[in-house]
């Protein structure tokens, strides 16, 4: 079960955060960067819907990747805080992806070795796609820290807005293949050259209190699957 | 960002020779072309290398000179390989 707990939490951070990002779909400032916005949020949308099966299979009482993602409330999502919180400013957006994808590259690298053969082959597969989003979110940091004053400081404020829910990500869990403390200093280590790169500052803000890991949420969640799972709750069973 | 330039794609497909002209994108600088490039026109496994060019650094032909440049080519029948017999049995000539 507590295999089961685990998947569950990296399925619904890659869930949840695709969600997200699909809010971006129609609104990025470009043609160009609304393709690659969708591209990053179907790449994590297609982790979820891996992790969701697994996690489905170990728990051993049939739940489907559908079962999982759209009937269950938010108090049983295992997501992290930093995922769920609205993000509209380009730079927020970007800073998160940043955090994410670091920390997602590092723990799908670990997975990929581990003793778990489903989760090693998703890992494996995944961290190819992760490399790819860090490099972008990467690749805006460094644009809008070193750009304009307005720019510049729009994204330290970005920055800081993301720092606290930062260490939530490193939080024991019970089950874990790959302790998450164990990622601490490389994911900051690499986070944190690129925040220096960019000319930013490495905020010193206090961790929030986080609590996704144990189904608490911000308000923000009910909302999101409120949009997420209503169709498929008004018509059960409904296909396209 | 409405002032960003304009940059031309080159693809070359996986059992392609030679880079193709599949379109146009905006861009900040190249190395965001180049990512914009992978993002708009290799989602669906067109390609395995990719070439992005500044259109603005492209010198193309006039279209109002179409028939000094194309035209006189015209009438030059003997600049096609046609006019060799080739001997039985050999096919690939």
């Amino acid at each position: 079960m507590t295999l089961f707990q685990y998947v569950l939490g990296l399925a619904d951070d890659a869930l949840v955060s695709a969600q997200r990002m699909g809010w971006w779909i129609s609104r990025a400032p470009e043609l160009e960067e609304d393709l690659a916005l969708a591209n990053i949020g179907l790449d994590q949308l297609g982790q979820a819907r891996s992790l969701l099966s697994y996690a489905g299979v170990v728990e051993g009482v049939g739940r489907t990747e559908d079962d999982l993602a759209y009937l269950r409330d938010d108090r049983e999502f295992r997501n992290v805080w930093l995922v769920e919180r609205p993000q509209t400013d380009f730079g927020v957006a970007m800073a998160r992806l940043l955090v994410f994808s670091t920390w997602q590259c590092e723990l799908y690298a670990a997975l990929a070795s581990s003793s778990d053969a489903t989760l090693s082959a998703i890992a494996g597969k995944a961290v190819k796609e992760v490399a790819y989003h860090r490099d972008h979110a990467r690749l805006w940091t460094l644009r809008l820290g070193d750009g304009t004053a307005e720019s510049h400081g729009r994204m330290q404020a970005a920055i800081e807005g993301e720092w606290p829910h930062v260490e939530e990500l490193f939080a024991p869990v019970d089950g874990a293949l790959v302790d998450p403390q164990s990622l601490r200093s490389a994911v900051l280590g690499r986070i944190e050259e690129v925040v220096v790169e960019a000319t930013l500052t490495v905020p010193t803000v206090s961790p929030a209190i986080g609590g996704g890991r144990h189904g608490l949420h911000t308000e923000h969640l009910g909302h999101l699957l409120a949009d997420m799972q209503h169709l498929h709750r008004s018509h059960p069973g409904v296909t396209w | 960002m409405r002032d960003w330039p304009l940059w031309e794609v080159f693809v070359r497909s996986r059992r392609g020779l030679s880079h193709v002209h599949v379109g146009s994108l905006h861009a900040p600088d190249a190395e965001l072309a180049l990512r914009n490039a992978r993002d708009v026109y290799t989602r669906r496994q067109e390609g395995v290398s990719l070439w992005v060019v500044p259109s603005s650094e492209i010198v193309a032909s006039d279209p109002g000179e179409r028939e000094t440049f194309f035209d006189p080519a015209d009438d030059k029948v003997y600049r096609h390989p046609t006019f060799y017999s080739v001997p039985e049995g050999v096919e690939h000539l």
